[in-house]
């Protein structure tokens, strides 16, 4: 393979481009400026703090450092889900469904992809696990973060909606059903707009990635679509799970609306 | 005769409530704004956390799905809400009759919900709860944004139900007249509960 290696350098000169957008953040007194240095900083920070756990993974190929690995992952993931919630629900059900709902998408859809597509051998590999599942992960927390924050959002604007079917002697889950509905499809939209502007607007990520590391673009393009295909999988069902929990959680046994169940 | 129980239910603003009505009765209740009028009915509807016990004869509301509880015990709402484009793809059985007593003919079922005036919802909300045939009514002050003309319809579509059917009606308002006009009994409700006004 003919990589080039990048040196600090070279690195250093991107960071630069970055210092000025940043000068000109604050003449233009955007107000993202400090949110910028410090996301540059957590980028570098953490990509390279990963690197090196994906170097002694590598090097020591474990089930035991993997399932270590991949649950730290599951939990920032699921602290993120959390935190982008305009109106997250009270107490462990925040962190919970998020991280339940991508447990069982992206862990399935990755076991399955390493264990029957990829088949190497041992199946955990973490040179191919990794990397599927913190995509995995990446995209579907995106569509999960979406749908609950559509659901939530739209419970607590369209109550009074809400309420005038269940004065009816509606459920709670067929009140909310349209509500329910829309939240899926917006968990999934990006997901969408992404395989259908995939090559034609943008070069995906990880194939860039892999053509500037010497792949052959034939190669680099088939991984790319297994990846599409899998991210796709695990973000529907991610979000549909998610959002069939959450509107559950949003009414109690008496088909009451429980806004009060959210953080205000 | 049926008769809707409420003893002694009481939420984090509501004081403590108790209230028997029969069906073919009327109840008005009235009392300062901010006491909780309109949360007493939705505590009685089940739609609110509530302490105190409902019961309709020897049936208590918990022994059956809040879904039948609502279904026999209907609340409108001083706004009424609407959540499909159509006013038909509200009402589940339209009784002509009632459509044009209230004041429209059949052709109102077409219309979008959007182009209905705040007093063409109310009394559209009236025909969308009645055609749930509810046991007992709990109206939270169901006139207060019509017309004269309209008042005297709705007063006589809901007194009509209330003997008819037979229904119990708890019928909120502030309108002193027309308490005279509707009332078989008149409560009044403050920070103590509710008490019987004696003519």
């Amino acid at each position: 393979m003919n990589m080039i290696s990048l040196s600090v350098v070279d690195l250093s000169i991107a960071a630069f481009l970055v210092l000025i957008l940043a000068g000109l953040g604050i003449k233009l007194q955007l107000g993202v400026t400090r949110q910028l240095i410090i996301a540059a900083a957590r980028t570098t920070i953490q990509l390279l703090l990963v690197g090196y756990i994906l170097k002694l993974l590598f090097d020591s190929v474990h089930l035991g450092y993997m399932t270590i690995a991949v649950t730290v992952m599951l939990l920032f993931a699921g602290r993120e889900v959390m935190a982008r919630q305009t109106h997250p629900y009270k107490g462990w059900w925040g962190f919970g469904m998020g991280t339940v709902s991508m447990f069982l998408s992206t862990f399935t859809v990755t076991f399955l992809a390493l264990t029957v597509i990829i088949n190497n051998e041992p199946w955990y590999t973490p040179q191919y696990a990794i990397p599927l599942l913190g995509m995995m992960l990446g995209n579907t927390m995106t569509g999960i973060a979406l749908g609950l924050e559509r659901l939530t959002q739209a419970a607590r604007e369209q109550r009074k909606q809400i309420e005038a079917q269940l004065m009816l002697g509606f459920s709670g889950q067929q009140s909310i059903t349209a509500i329910r509905r829309q939240a899926m499809r917006y968990g999934m939209i990006p997901i969408i707009n992404s395989m259908a502007a995939a090559g034609l607007v943008s070069l995906p990520g990880m194939m860039t990635g892999q053509i500037l590391a010497g792949s052959p673009p034939l190669e680099a393009v088939k991984y790319q679509i297994l990846i599409m295909f899998l991210i796709t999988a695990g973000t529907g069902f991610g979000t549909v799970v998610a959002v069939v929990l959450g509107s559950r959680r949003l009414f109690d046994d008496r088909e009451r609306l429980r806004l009060d169940r959210l953080r205000k | 005769m049926k008769s809707l129980r409420v003893e002694n239910v009481e939420s984090e603003w509501l004081p403590k409530s108790s209230i028997d009505v029969k069906a073919g009765e009327c109840i008005v209740v009235s009392g300062p704004s901010g006491v909780g009028k309109s949360l007493l009915l939705r505590a009685i509807a089940d739609l609110d956390v509530h302490k105190g016990s409902l019961s309709i004869d020897d049936e208590s509301f918990d022994a059956m799905p809040a879904t039948a509880w609502r279904k026999k015990v209907g609340l409108l709402t001083a706004e009424s809400a609407w959540w499909a484009e159509e006013v038909s793809d509200h009402i589940k059985a339209v009784e002509t009759e009632r459509l044009i007593e209230l004041g429209f003919d059949k052709s109102a079922l077409d219309w979008s919900v959007d182009r209905l005036s705040t007093g063409e919802k109310q009394r559209l909300a009236i025909l969308r709860l009645l055609a749930n045939q509810p046991e007992f009514l709990l109206l939270d002050e169901p006139t207060a944004n019509l017309d004269p003309a309209s008042v005297i319809k709705v007063e006589k579509v809901l007194l009509d139900y209330c003997r008819n059917k037979p229904a119990g009606l708890i019928w909120v308002s502030h309108d002193v007249e027309q308490a005279k006009r509707i009332a078989d009994k008149h409560y009044h409700f403050d920070k103590n509960g509710l008490s019987e006004v004696i003519k």
